[in-house]
Protein backbone atom coordinates (compact mmCIF):
# COMPACT_ATOMS: atom_id res chain seq x y z
CA UNK A 1 0.00 0.00 0.00
CA UNK A 2 2.98 2.17 -0.34
CA UNK A 3 1.50 4.15 -3.25
CA UNK A 4 2.07 7.39 -1.18
CA UNK A 5 5.92 7.62 -0.35
CA UNK A 6 5.48 10.30 1.89
CA UNK A 7 3.81 7.65 4.17
CA UNK A 8 5.61 4.97 6.66
CA UNK A 9 3.13 2.32 6.49
CA UNK A 10 3.12 -0.99 8.03
CA UNK A 11 -0.11 -2.71 6.34
CA UNK A 12 -1.15 -5.81 7.88
CA UNK A 13 -2.85 -6.95 4.54
CA UNK A 14 0.62 -6.27 2.42
CA UNK A 15 1.89 -9.72 1.60
CA UNK A 16 3.40 -11.69 -0.85
CA UNK A 17 0.94 -12.66 -3.40
CA UNK A 18 -1.54 -9.90 -2.35
CA UNK A 19 -0.43 -7.37 -5.07
CA UNK A 20 1.60 -5.58 -2.82
CA UNK A 21 5.66 -4.92 -3.12
CA UNK A 22 8.23 -5.30 -0.87
CA UNK A 23 8.05 -2.76 2.29
CA UNK A 24 11.49 -2.20 2.36
CA UNK A 25 12.81 -0.25 5.54
CA UNK A 26 14.57 2.86 4.74
CA UNK A 27 15.12 6.06 6.64
CA UNK A 28 11.66 6.31 7.31
CA UNK A 29 12.23 3.36 9.01
CA UNK A 30 14.03 6.14 11.68
CA UNK A 31 11.43 8.88 11.81
CA UNK A 32 8.38 8.88 14.80
CA UNK A 33 5.56 10.45 15.21
CA UNK A 34 5.79 12.84 17.81
CA UNK A 35 4.28 11.41 20.56
CA UNK A 36 3.28 14.63 22.05
CA UNK A 37 4.20 18.31 20.83
CA UNK A 38 5.08 21.07 23.17
CA UNK A 39 5.17 24.36 21.37
CA UNK A 40 7.37 23.07 18.61
CA UNK A 41 9.17 20.68 19.99
CA UNK A 42 8.42 17.24 18.89
CA UNK A 43 8.94 14.76 21.50
CA UNK A 44 9.33 11.16 20.22
CA UNK A 45 9.56 8.04 20.79
CA UNK A 46 13.73 8.14 20.47
CA UNK A 47 13.83 10.67 22.87
CA UNK A 48 11.31 8.97 25.76
CA UNK A 49 13.97 6.13 25.48
CA UNK A 50 16.78 8.68 25.96
CA UNK A 51 15.32 9.65 29.33
CA UNK A 52 14.39 6.15 30.45
CA UNK A 53 17.91 4.65 29.59
CA UNK A 54 19.24 7.31 31.84
CA UNK A 55 16.74 6.48 34.45
CA UNK A 56 17.86 3.03 33.93
CA UNK A 57 21.39 3.54 34.48
CA UNK A 58 20.72 5.69 37.24
CA UNK A 59 18.30 3.27 39.16
CA UNK A 60 20.79 0.49 38.51
CA UNK A 61 23.93 2.24 40.05
CA UNK A 62 21.94 4.01 43.03
CA UNK A 63 20.95 0.10 43.73
CA UNK A 64 24.23 -0.52 43.80
CA UNK A 65 25.85 2.45 45.32
CA UNK A 66 24.31 4.34 46.91
CA UNK A 67 24.30 2.69 49.93
CA UNK A 68 27.54 0.63 49.32
CA UNK A 69 28.86 -2.25 51.82
CA UNK A 70 32.48 -3.08 52.40
CA UNK A 71 30.73 -6.40 51.72
CA UNK A 72 28.88 -6.13 48.23
CA UNK A 73 25.83 -8.06 47.81
CA UNK A 74 24.62 -9.08 44.50
CA UNK A 75 23.83 -6.42 42.93
CA UNK A 76 26.61 -3.90 44.58
CA UNK A 77 29.06 -6.68 42.95
CA UNK A 78 27.33 -6.66 39.28
CA UNK A 79 28.07 -2.25 39.41
CA UNK A 80 31.65 -3.03 41.12
CA UNK A 81 32.21 -5.41 37.59
CA UNK A 82 30.69 -2.99 35.38
CA UNK A 83 32.34 -0.16 36.72
CA UNK A 84 35.77 -1.89 37.31
CA UNK A 85 35.35 -2.79 33.61
CA UNK A 86 35.55 0.87 32.22
CA UNK A 87 37.94 2.20 34.89
CA UNK A 88 40.57 -0.12 35.04
CA UNK A 89 40.12 -1.66 31.79
CA UNK A 90 40.01 1.22 29.54
CA UNK A 91 40.68 4.25 31.33
CA UNK A 92 43.36 3.06 34.12
CA UNK A 93 44.66 1.20 30.64
CA UNK A 94 45.03 3.99 28.49
CA UNK A 95 45.34 7.24 30.59
CA UNK A 96 46.71 5.74 33.39
CA UNK A 97 45.58 5.46 36.76
CA UNK A 98 47.09 9.16 38.22
CA UNK A 99 45.93 11.41 35.13
CA UNK A 100 42.42 9.47 34.25
CA UNK A 101 40.92 9.16 38.04
CA UNK A 102 39.05 12.54 36.96
CA UNK A 103 37.31 11.13 33.90
CA UNK A 104 36.31 8.01 35.03
CA UNK A 105 32.84 9.02 35.56
CA UNK A 106 32.35 10.55 32.16
CA UNK A 107 34.11 7.41 30.42
CA UNK A 108 31.63 5.05 32.88
CA UNK A 109 28.57 7.69 32.64
CA UNK A 110 29.48 7.02 28.56
CA UNK A 111 29.78 3.75 28.60
CA UNK A 112 26.79 2.52 30.30
CA UNK A 113 24.49 5.38 28.43
CA UNK A 114 25.33 4.68 25.26
CA UNK A 115 25.29 0.66 25.85
CA UNK A 116 21.82 0.98 27.12
CA UNK A 117 20.88 3.07 24.67
CA UNK A 118 22.15 0.76 21.47
CA UNK A 119 20.47 -2.27 23.88
CA UNK A 120 16.77 -0.83 23.31
CA UNK A 121 17.52 -1.91 19.68
CA UNK A 122 16.29 -5.47 20.36
CA UNK A 123 14.08 -4.94 23.78
CA UNK A 124 10.50 -5.60 22.50
CA UNK A 125 8.15 -2.85 22.62
CA UNK A 126 11.26 -0.61 22.48
CA UNK A 127 12.91 -2.32 19.36
CA UNK A 128 14.98 0.96 18.02
CA UNK A 129 18.43 2.16 19.07
CA UNK A 130 18.24 5.61 20.05
CA UNK A 131 21.87 5.92 18.96
CA UNK A 132 20.93 5.48 15.36
CA UNK A 133 20.03 8.94 15.41
CA UNK A 134 22.89 10.86 14.40
CA UNK A 135 21.94 13.55 17.08
CA UNK A 136 22.86 11.32 20.24
CA UNK A 137 26.20 10.03 18.89
CA UNK A 138 27.05 13.49 17.74
CA UNK A 139 26.15 15.13 21.43
CA UNK A 140 27.92 12.79 23.54
CA UNK A 141 31.04 12.82 20.55
CA UNK A 142 30.87 16.77 20.99
CA UNK A 143 31.24 16.32 24.97
CA UNK A 144 34.56 14.31 24.24
CA UNK A 145 35.47 16.78 21.26
CA UNK A 146 34.93 19.94 23.43
CA UNK A 147 36.88 18.11 27.08
CA UNK A 148 39.60 17.05 24.45
CA UNK A 149 40.61 20.80 22.57
CA UNK A 150 39.97 22.24 26.26
CA UNK A 151 42.60 19.41 27.71
CA UNK A 152 44.98 19.86 24.85
CA UNK A 153 45.15 24.16 25.13
CA UNK A 154 45.07 23.70 28.57
CA UNK A 155 48.16 21.01 29.42
CA UNK A 156 50.11 22.54 26.62
CA UNK A 157 49.25 26.38 26.28
CA UNK A 158 48.19 27.94 22.89
CA UNK A 159 51.43 27.17 21.05
CA UNK A 160 51.59 23.70 22.54
CA UNK A 161 48.13 22.66 21.87
CA UNK A 162 48.48 23.81 18.52
CA UNK A 163 51.56 21.69 17.62
CA UNK A 164 50.30 19.00 19.67
CA UNK A 165 47.40 18.86 17.42
CA UNK A 166 49.01 18.84 14.17
CA UNK A 167 51.55 16.79 15.47
CA UNK A 168 54.16 19.24 14.62
CA UNK A 169 57.84 17.53 14.72
CA UNK A 170 60.91 19.41 13.47
CA UNK A 171 62.25 16.22 12.42
CA UNK A 172 60.03 15.20 10.13
CA UNK A 173 61.70 17.61 7.63
CA UNK A 174 60.30 18.50 4.23
CA UNK A 175 57.37 16.69 4.78
CA UNK A 176 56.59 18.30 7.79
CA UNK A 177 53.59 20.94 6.19
CA UNK A 178 51.86 17.76 4.92
CA UNK A 179 51.83 16.16 7.89
CA UNK A 180 50.70 19.36 9.87
CA UNK A 181 48.04 20.34 7.35
CA UNK A 182 46.88 16.13 7.13
CA UNK A 183 46.89 15.63 11.35
CA UNK A 184 44.83 19.37 11.48
CA UNK A 185 42.15 17.82 9.41
CA UNK A 186 42.24 14.35 11.01
CA UNK A 187 42.19 15.80 14.52
CA UNK A 188 40.21 18.44 14.44
CA UNK A 189 37.75 17.77 11.90
CA UNK A 190 37.15 14.92 11.09
CA UNK A 191 37.97 12.98 14.61
CA UNK A 192 34.57 14.13 15.92
CA UNK A 193 32.60 13.34 13.01
CA UNK A 194 34.41 9.78 12.91
CA UNK A 195 33.72 9.17 16.63
CA UNK A 196 29.60 10.15 16.62
CA UNK A 197 29.46 8.04 13.05
CA UNK A 198 31.39 4.89 13.93
CA UNK A 199 29.06 4.72 16.81
CA UNK A 200 25.92 6.05 14.54
CA UNK A 201 26.60 3.94 11.55
CA UNK A 202 26.79 0.51 13.57
CA UNK A 203 23.27 0.91 15.09
CA UNK A 204 21.87 2.45 11.95
CA UNK A 205 22.76 -0.76 10.03
CA UNK A 206 21.44 -3.15 12.64
CA UNK A 207 18.75 -1.63 12.98
CA UNK A 208 17.95 -1.94 9.39
CA UNK A 209 18.78 -5.03 9.25
CA UNK A 210 16.95 -6.65 11.89
CA UNK A 211 13.90 -4.42 10.73
CA UNK A 212 14.05 -5.61 7.21
CA UNK A 213 14.64 -9.00 8.33
CA UNK A 214 11.06 -9.12 10.63
CA UNK A 215 9.20 -7.21 7.56
CA UNK A 216 10.12 -9.47 5.37
CA UNK A 217 9.15 -12.92 7.56
CA UNK A 218 5.70 -11.13 7.63
CA UNK A 219 5.86 -10.60 4.09
CA UNK A 220 6.61 -13.87 3.06
CA UNK A 221 4.28 -15.37 5.16
CA UNK A 222 2.04 -16.39 2.19
CA UNK A 223 1.29 -19.27 0.95
CA UNK A 224 4.52 -21.06 -0.64
CA UNK A 225 6.34 -17.57 1.26
CA UNK A 226 6.27 -19.49 4.79
CA UNK A 227 8.93 -21.64 3.34
CA UNK A 228 10.83 -18.46 3.05
CA UNK A 229 9.96 -16.89 5.71
CA UNK A 230 11.34 -19.38 8.41
CA UNK A 231 15.28 -18.62 6.85
CA UNK A 232 14.09 -14.59 7.18
CA UNK A 233 13.10 -15.59 10.74
CA UNK A 234 16.03 -17.21 11.30
CA UNK A 235 17.84 -14.33 10.12
CA UNK A 236 16.09 -11.90 12.35
CA UNK A 237 17.58 -14.42 15.60
CA UNK A 238 21.00 -14.58 14.25
CA UNK A 239 20.60 -10.64 14.06
CA UNK A 240 19.76 -10.11 17.23
CA UNK A 241 22.50 -11.83 18.78
CA UNK A 242 24.51 -10.09 16.60
CA UNK A 243 23.36 -6.89 17.16
CA UNK A 244 24.10 -7.43 21.34
CA UNK A 245 27.39 -8.26 20.93
CA UNK A 246 27.84 -5.06 18.56
CA UNK A 247 25.86 -2.95 20.74
CA UNK A 248 28.16 -3.18 23.77
CA UNK A 249 31.43 -3.47 21.58
CA UNK A 250 30.52 0.25 19.75
CA UNK A 251 29.52 1.71 23.49
CA UNK A 252 33.19 -0.19 24.74
CA UNK A 253 34.61 1.23 21.16
CA UNK A 254 33.27 4.87 21.34
CA UNK A 255 34.37 5.35 25.35
CA UNK A 256 38.41 3.85 23.99
CA UNK A 257 38.48 6.54 21.59
CA UNK A 258 37.20 9.13 23.92
CA UNK A 259 39.92 7.89 26.93
CA UNK A 260 42.52 7.94 23.73
CA UNK A 261 42.00 11.43 23.10
CA UNK A 262 42.09 12.59 26.22
CA UNK A 263 45.24 10.53 27.11
CA UNK A 264 46.88 12.55 23.64
CA UNK A 265 45.82 15.55 24.97
CA UNK A 266 47.57 14.79 28.35
CA UNK A 267 50.32 13.50 27.01
CA UNK A 268 53.54 15.48 27.42
CA UNK A 269 55.05 14.13 23.83
CA UNK A 270 52.73 13.50 20.86
CA UNK B 1 4.13 1.67 13.91
CA UNK B 2 2.15 3.97 13.01
CA UNK B 3 1.23 5.94 10.02
CA UNK B 4 1.85 9.44 9.85
CA UNK B 5 2.99 12.23 7.76
CA UNK B 6 6.46 11.88 7.00
CA UNK B 7 7.07 15.92 5.27
CA UNK B 8 5.52 17.19 8.84
CA UNK B 9 8.38 14.96 10.76
CA UNK B 10 11.04 16.13 8.43
CA UNK B 11 11.77 13.32 6.38
CA UNK B 12 13.82 15.98 4.01
CA UNK B 13 16.60 15.96 6.83
CA UNK B 14 19.62 13.80 6.19
CA UNK B 15 20.55 11.23 8.12
CA UNK B 16 24.03 12.46 8.92
CA UNK B 17 22.60 16.03 10.08
CA UNK B 18 21.98 16.12 13.55
CA UNK B 19 18.48 17.06 14.72
CA UNK B 20 18.08 20.22 17.01
CA UNK B 21 15.68 18.98 19.44
CA UNK B 22 16.94 14.87 19.53
CA UNK B 23 20.52 17.23 20.03
CA UNK B 24 19.26 18.79 23.26
CA UNK B 25 17.71 15.83 24.28
CA UNK B 26 20.53 13.83 24.15
CA UNK B 27 22.76 15.95 26.03
CA UNK B 28 20.06 16.87 28.81
CA UNK B 29 19.33 12.89 29.40
CA UNK B 30 23.51 11.99 29.51
CA UNK B 31 23.93 15.20 31.87
CA UNK B 32 21.28 13.05 34.04
CA UNK B 33 22.99 10.11 34.19
CA UNK B 34 26.77 11.87 34.73
CA UNK B 35 24.92 14.16 37.28
CA UNK B 36 24.13 11.46 39.51
CA UNK B 37 26.89 9.33 38.91
CA UNK B 38 29.87 12.03 38.83
CA UNK B 39 28.41 13.66 42.20
CA UNK B 40 26.99 11.16 44.25
CA UNK B 41 26.95 7.11 43.25
CA UNK B 42 30.75 7.22 42.04
CA UNK B 43 32.04 8.97 44.72
CA UNK B 44 30.39 6.36 47.77
CA UNK B 45 31.27 3.24 45.77
CA UNK B 46 35.14 4.72 46.08
CA UNK B 47 34.99 5.77 49.37
CA UNK B 48 34.00 2.02 49.94
CA UNK B 49 36.38 0.68 47.44
CA UNK B 50 39.26 2.44 49.31
CA UNK B 51 37.34 1.14 52.58
CA UNK B 52 37.77 -2.35 51.64
CA UNK B 53 41.48 -1.60 49.61
CA UNK B 54 42.67 -0.56 53.91
CA UNK B 55 40.73 -2.86 55.45
CA UNK B 56 42.28 -5.16 53.66
CA UNK B 57 45.77 -3.86 53.56
CA UNK B 58 45.21 -2.80 56.95
CA UNK B 59 44.75 -6.59 58.14
CA UNK B 60 47.91 -7.85 55.79
CA UNK B 61 50.08 -4.83 57.47
CA UNK B 62 48.88 -5.79 61.41
CA UNK B 63 49.56 -9.25 60.61
CA UNK B 64 52.91 -7.62 59.52
CA UNK B 65 52.77 -6.03 62.70
CA UNK B 66 52.01 -8.85 64.59
CA UNK B 67 54.78 -11.35 63.08
CA UNK B 68 57.54 -8.76 63.75
CA UNK B 69 56.59 -8.59 67.15
CA UNK B 70 56.64 -12.16 68.08
CA UNK B 71 60.17 -12.52 65.94
CA UNK B 72 61.32 -9.49 68.32
CA UNK B 73 59.97 -10.91 71.61
CA UNK B 74 61.33 -14.01 70.62
CA UNK B 75 64.61 -12.67 69.63
CA UNK B 76 64.89 -10.64 72.88
CA UNK B 77 63.71 -14.28 75.17
CA UNK B 78 66.65 -16.08 72.96
CA UNK B 79 69.05 -13.60 74.34
CA UNK B 80 67.54 -13.49 77.67
CA UNK B 81 67.81 -17.50 77.69
CA UNK B 82 71.56 -17.34 76.59
CA UNK B 83 72.61 -14.42 79.32
CA UNK B 84 70.68 -16.98 81.94
CA UNK B 85 73.05 -19.77 80.71
CA UNK B 86 75.84 -17.86 80.40
CA UNK B 87 75.85 -16.55 83.78
CA UNK B 88 74.43 -19.68 85.59
CA UNK B 89 77.57 -21.13 83.38
CA UNK B 90 79.74 -18.03 84.98
CA UNK B 91 78.53 -18.61 88.61
CA UNK B 92 78.99 -22.35 88.09
CA UNK B 93 82.65 -21.96 87.57
CA UNK B 94 83.21 -19.71 89.94
CA UNK B 95 81.49 -21.63 92.64
CA UNK B 96 83.68 -24.52 91.37
CA UNK B 97 86.72 -22.13 91.64
CA UNK B 98 85.76 -21.11 95.12
CA UNK B 99 85.34 -24.89 96.28
CA UNK B 100 88.48 -25.31 95.38
CA UNK B 101 90.30 -22.27 97.22
CA UNK B 102 88.31 -23.46 99.87
CA UNK B 103 89.89 -26.92 99.97
CA UNK B 104 93.02 -25.64 99.13
CA UNK B 105 93.16 -23.01 102.17
CA UNK B 106 91.56 -25.58 104.53
CA UNK B 107 94.24 -28.72 103.40
CA UNK B 108 97.01 -25.63 103.63
CA UNK B 109 95.63 -24.78 107.45
CA UNK B 110 94.93 -28.50 108.43
CA UNK B 111 99.14 -29.30 107.19
CA UNK B 112 99.97 -26.33 109.37
CA UNK B 113 98.06 -27.44 112.12
CA UNK B 114 99.69 -30.88 111.83
CA UNK B 115 102.99 -29.77 111.67
CA UNK B 116 102.15 -26.96 114.67
CA UNK B 117 101.30 -30.21 116.56
CA UNK B 118 103.91 -32.60 115.62
CA UNK B 119 106.16 -29.82 116.04
CA UNK B 120 104.80 -29.48 119.74
CA UNK B 121 104.85 -32.92 120.37
CA UNK B 122 108.88 -33.10 119.45
CA UNK B 123 109.24 -30.17 121.72
CA UNK B 124 107.39 -31.80 124.30
CA UNK B 125 109.13 -35.05 124.34
CA UNK B 126 112.21 -33.48 123.73
CA UNK B 127 111.90 -31.73 127.40
CA UNK B 128 110.69 -34.59 128.79
CA UNK B 129 113.32 -36.47 127.71
CA UNK B 130 115.62 -33.88 129.04
CA UNK B 131 114.24 -33.85 131.89
CA UNK B 132 113.88 -37.40 132.49
CA UNK B 133 117.86 -37.89 131.91
CA UNK B 134 118.62 -35.16 134.10
CA UNK B 135 116.71 -36.89 136.94
CA UNK B 136 118.27 -40.73 135.20
CA UNK B 137 121.56 -39.44 135.46
CA UNK B 138 121.20 -38.04 139.35
CA UNK B 139 119.10 -40.70 140.55
CA UNK B 140 121.38 -43.37 138.57
CA UNK B 141 124.73 -41.52 140.27
CA UNK B 142 123.71 -41.86 143.27
CA UNK B 143 122.53 -45.10 143.16
CA UNK B 144 126.04 -46.21 141.67
CA UNK B 145 127.68 -43.87 144.54
CA UNK B 146 125.73 -45.83 147.16
CA UNK B 147 126.20 -48.78 145.14
CA UNK B 148 130.45 -48.27 144.62
CA UNK B 149 130.35 -47.27 148.15
CA UNK B 150 128.98 -50.13 149.99
CA UNK B 151 130.69 -52.37 147.38
CA UNK B 152 134.24 -50.62 148.77
CA UNK B 153 132.95 -49.82 152.11
CA UNK B 154 134.01 -46.38 152.20
CA UNK B 155 132.77 -43.53 151.44
CA UNK B 156 134.46 -41.47 148.63
CA UNK B 157 135.33 -38.16 149.52
CA UNK B 158 135.87 -35.74 147.44
CA UNK B 159 132.43 -35.65 145.66
CA UNK B 160 133.15 -33.35 143.07
CA UNK B 161 135.37 -36.18 141.75
CA UNK B 162 132.92 -38.49 142.00
CA UNK B 163 130.08 -36.49 140.24
CA UNK B 164 132.66 -36.07 137.24
CA UNK B 165 133.27 -39.60 137.12
CA UNK B 166 129.95 -40.63 137.11
CA UNK B 167 129.01 -38.28 134.65
CA UNK B 168 131.95 -38.76 132.16
CA UNK B 169 130.59 -42.59 132.89
CA UNK B 170 127.13 -41.62 131.91
CA UNK B 171 128.34 -39.61 129.06
CA UNK B 172 130.35 -42.86 127.65
CA UNK B 173 127.18 -44.10 128.40
CA UNK B 174 124.98 -42.67 126.26
CA UNK B 175 127.50 -41.97 123.49
CA UNK B 176 127.24 -45.30 123.32
CA UNK B 177 123.47 -45.93 123.00
CA UNK B 178 123.69 -43.07 120.80
CA UNK B 179 126.21 -44.28 118.60
CA UNK B 180 124.46 -47.88 118.69
CA UNK B 181 121.32 -46.00 117.42
CA UNK B 182 122.76 -44.46 114.80
CA UNK B 183 124.89 -47.35 113.41
CA UNK B 184 121.57 -49.79 113.89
Amino acid sequence: MSADPQMLAFDPDCQLFSGCGFPAPGLHTFLYEPIFTVSGFDFTKPMLLAFISSFLVIAFFWAAFNKPKLVPGKVQMIGEAGYDFVRRGIVYEIIGKKDGEKYVPLMVSLFFFIWLMNLWSIIPLAQFPVTSLIAFPAGLALIVYVLWVGLTFKTHGFVGGWKNITGYDKSLGPILPLVVVLEFFSNLLIRPFTHAVRLFANMFAGHLLIVMFSLATYYLMSGIGFAYAGTSFVLVMVMIVFELFIQAVQAYVFVLLASSYIQGALAKHH
Amino acid sequence: MTQFNLAAAGAEQPPLIPHADELIIGLIAFAIVFFFLAKKLLPNINKVLEQRREAIEGGIEKADAAKTEAESVLEQYKAQLAEARHEAARLRQEATEQGAAIIQEMRAEGQRQREDIIAAGHAQIEADRKAAAGALRQDVGKLATDLAGKLVGESLEDHARQSRTIDRFLDELEDGAVKAEATR
